[in-house]
């Protein structure tokens, strides 16, 4: 596993010195990218997935060996996140300044852009002042696509309101491939709050185009509608779910959407919907369980299985480091 | 080419020749000579011999349209549009009335402030009427002096933006209003159910991640509202109609005997939810992309997450727009009313959510209409009758095209097409999302009052 707290150190200006290798062919991106901003999985062929997937792979190798690479040196990453976050921005921060970008974190004023405000204002101020690329966590739907119709930046989405978070889902799909060799024809498990979740919305087009059966549990309210996505089901339990799965998910429950309705309360959500080791016995022998971070322990999976040797939450972070610099690399061509 | 006149300038004389004249007034729909006589329609002998005499071959005359839902943004939000904007904009599209909404700020819930508006709307680009508002401060709570009002001329009352939420408030006001012969113009929504969402539920929204807006949101208020008004005997219009379950709810009531009447915006009836997601079919098109594989369609960035498309109610599913055209050609819905609702572009060009709700339609409705005429949805004379006659009867005024009536129409050209563009409307608005669509349909002349409102190639001024 790597250490990423023994990576060099966070820094806003580009990186340089001794330790730089430029090989910036060793680490071809996989041909045929057209993509100009990553908005959501679904712009992206089966083989753009693998691709990517194949390409975090190999970045993951290279920082293992502590390689510099400096495929975006001279550019500038704007990390904009107008919604608390600490995993994701962290990750993209890291990603980038392995790719040899100087990164600026983007002074948001949190409460005026969910107010609608101020985005565009603000992408444009940074677009005169050289910033190539901007990583972009808002929390209203559909922000990344106003985004990328106003401003001329090229546009990472890390996360918008409910819709999507495609550089989670395809670490996550990194993640599986690794631990089951395919995701074709693999009956993934996912667990908890479906509607409020971007996580799984990105998960659900990028594990169906790679040919996995995705099956939904969760409280009837947060898993209704998705019975109609190709390739997905949805269980009327959350044995129905795990039973013969392949790997299962436990998605991060808001602990404030207690009050909208959709559960009774947390500790009824728990009984009946916390991952545990007696109920993952009903899938595959060693089916890995997976949570985008950060866990609720306790309530939508117990801290014995989070920290146990089946759970693929600590690389799926590792992951997420390589697959951001996979992302990054591949839109900077 | 194109030019705007007020109901300030001299009414006019002409001879339009060989126009296919469509008047449900008279159920009649023939090509025929249409003469006009300062101001006035008259049998042709009647035109003295040096009359202009304008070429109708191709074109159709229909009594001037009548919209039943105007957002003229004035007083308070002028940014948006005005008075004198709204009225061409109205022009534009072909009608002669309009009915300006009363959730302007101040709202128009006092005699002098209805006053005012009806003081600034003279001698514009077509007749204004107001709607006041329902309760004071569109607060939901104290009725406002409708009796007064009443003598004012309004065509109704209302609290749109939202229902009247109190059923004992809403009782009151159908209770008042019976014996004026005024209606309480309802925007059926329960707050509590369409809290928070902004767009209709569903495999899209589902898909989106945007909150979904339930039927039942419409049908609950409904159903509330048609009890209320059998018990009181009074009157309810529901506006923007936009399901299939509170439109059989209104057939059934209808049916009862009910005094009950509703109109649906041109929006419903043509764009979909799928329109969110970036499609651009109409209703009555066969799904495609994303309208018909709402999850395994790449969303299309270019179109995805419009703002433009953000209005409240929420456009319809496929399957409710076709309900609604079937309700609509069947007269269980009585008009086409356009719930034209121009924002600045500051409230547009930010997420969708936070956008304000919303689309501008006096200058798109009658083409969408005859484009729904076009794909057999309806037939011309009922869109005419949708969209003219019948709202015009509902607040007290004449159509009709029969010698001896006041000359109050407009001529089209049904198959001539025109590109929808910012440059093209006369609202002071361009939030819809039919900008850069080739849309059949261009107004050559209107007549509000005998008076020439606008006109396109077709013109007594050489």
């Amino acid at each position: 596993m790597l250490d990423i707290a023994g990576t060099q150190p966070v820094s806003h200006r580009p990186s340089a010195g001794g330790s730089v290798v430029s090989r910036p062919d060793a680490a071809k991106p996989a041909p045929s990218w057209p993509h100009r901003h990553l908005l959501d999985v679904d712009q992206l062929s089966r083989d753009q997935i693998e691709g990517c997937l194949d390409l975090a792979a190999e970045m993951r190798e290279r920082r293992a060996r502590r390689e510099t690479l400096d495929l975006l040196r001279g550019e500038v990453v704007g990390l904009a996140f107008c919604e608390p976050s600490t995993r994701t921005r962290v990750s993209f921060e890291l990603a980038a300044e392995a790719l040899g970008a100087q990164v600026v974190e983007l002074p948001i004023d949190v409460s005026s852009v969910t107010k609608g405000e101020s985005l565009i204002d603000t992408l444009r101020t940074l677009e005169r002042t050289g910033v190539s690329t901007v990583i972009l966590r808002h929390s209203m739907s559909g922000a990344p696509y106003l985004a990328a119709r106003e401003v001329s930046l090229r546009i990472v989405n890390a996360g918008d309101g409910l819709h999507g978070h495609p550089t989670q889902a395809l670490l996550d799909a990194m993640t599986l491939r690794d631990a089951l060799g395919t995701l074709e024809g693999r009956k993934i498990a996912i667990i908890g709050d479906i509607a409020h979740s971007r996580v799984a919305r990105s998960n659900l087009h990028t594990l169906t185009a790679l040919g996995a059966s995705v099956w939904l549990a969760g409280p009837p309210a947060w898993v209704r509608g998705f019975g109609g996505w190709p390739g997905v089901h949805v269980a009327d339990s959350l044995e129905d779910a795990v039973d013969g799965a392949d790997a299962v998910m436990a998605l991060r429950i808001q602990l404030e959407r207690e009050a909208g309705g959709g559960v009774p309360s947390l500790r009824e959500y728990t009984a009946r919907w916390g991952l545990d080791a007696a109920r993952l016995q009903a899938a595959r022998p060693e089916a890995p369980v997976l949570h985008p971070g950060p866990t609720n322990e306790g309530i939508e999976i117990t801290s014995e299985l989070a920290a146990s040797e089946r759970s693929l939450i600590g690389a799926q972070v590792v992951n997420g480091v390589a697959m951001r610099m996979a992302v990054l690399a591949l839109l900077a061509q | 080419m194109s030019r705007f006149g007020s109901l300030n300038d001299p009414p006019v004389t002409f001879l339009l020749g060989g126009v296919r004249v469509v008047d449900p007034s008279e159920g009649t729909d023939s090509v025929r000579d249409l003469a006009v006589l300062d101001g006035r329609i008259v049998e042709s002998a009647e035109l003295p011999p040096d009359a202009p005499r304008l070429e109708g071959a191709g074109l159709v005359a229909a009594p001037g349209l009548c919209d039943l839902h105007t957002h003229l943004r004035e007083p308070g939000m002028e940014r948006a549009e005005t008075i004198e904007s709204g009225a061409r904009a109205a022009a534009h599209g072909g009608y002669t009335t309009v009915c300006a909404m009363p959730n302007t700020d101040p709202p128009l819930d006092e005699p002098a402030r209805v006053g005012m508006v009806l003081d600034r709307a003279r001698g514009r680009a077509c007749r204004v009427r107001v709607v006041a508002a329902a309760t004071r401060g569109r607060e939901g709570e104290r009725i406002t002096e409708i009796g007064e009002l009443a003598g004012m001329g309004i065509a109704g009352v209302s609290d749109d933006g939202q229902a009247v939420a109190s059923g004992r408030v809403a009782r009151g006001l159908l209770s008042y209003l019976g014996p004026l012969g005024l209606p309480l113009i309802e925007h059926a929504e329960d707050p509590s159910l369409a809290s928070g969402s902004v767009m209709r539920a569903g495999p899209i929204a589902t898909r989106l991640g945007l909150a979904g807006w339930p039927a039942s949101a419409e049908l609950t208020i409904v159903e509330r509202d048609i009890a209320l008004a059998e018990e009181t005997g009074g009157w309810i219009h529901f506006t923007h109609l936009s399901t299939s379950a509170a439109l059989e709810a209104v057939r059934r009531a209808k049916a009862r005997g009910a005094r009950v009447t509703c109109d649906v915006t041109p929006h419903h009836l043509a764009l979909t939810d799928a329109w969110v997601a970036g499609d651009r079919g109409f209703a009555w098109d066969e799904p495609a992309g994303v309208a018909a594989d709402p999850f395994g369609t790449a969303l299309d960035p270019a179109l995805a997450y419009d703002s433009a498309c953000r209005v409240n109610p929420p456009l319809a599913s496929r399957a409710d727009a076709l309900a609604l055209l079937a309700g609509l050609a069947d007269g269980t819905i009585d008009a086409i009313a356009t719930d034209h609702a121009p924002h600045p572009r500051e409230r547009k060009a930010v997420e969708f959510a936070a956008a304000a709700p919303g689309m501008i339609g006096l200058e798109t409705a009658l083409s969408l209409g005859l484009a729904a005429v076009a794909a057999g949805y309806l037939t011309l004379p009922r869109l005419v009758e949708a969209m003219a006659t019948a709202p015009a009867r509902l607040i007290g005024e004449d159509r009709s095209l029969r010698p001896g009536s006041t000359a109050d129409l407009v001529v089209f050209d049904a198959q001539a097409t025109w590109r929808v563009e910012a440059a093209s409307l006369a609202s002071a608005s361009a939030n819809t999302p039919l900008l850069g669509m080739e849309l059949p349909g261009v107004v050559r002349l209107t007549l509000a009052s005998g008076r020439i409102t606008y006109a396109d190639g077709l013109d007594t001024l050489r």
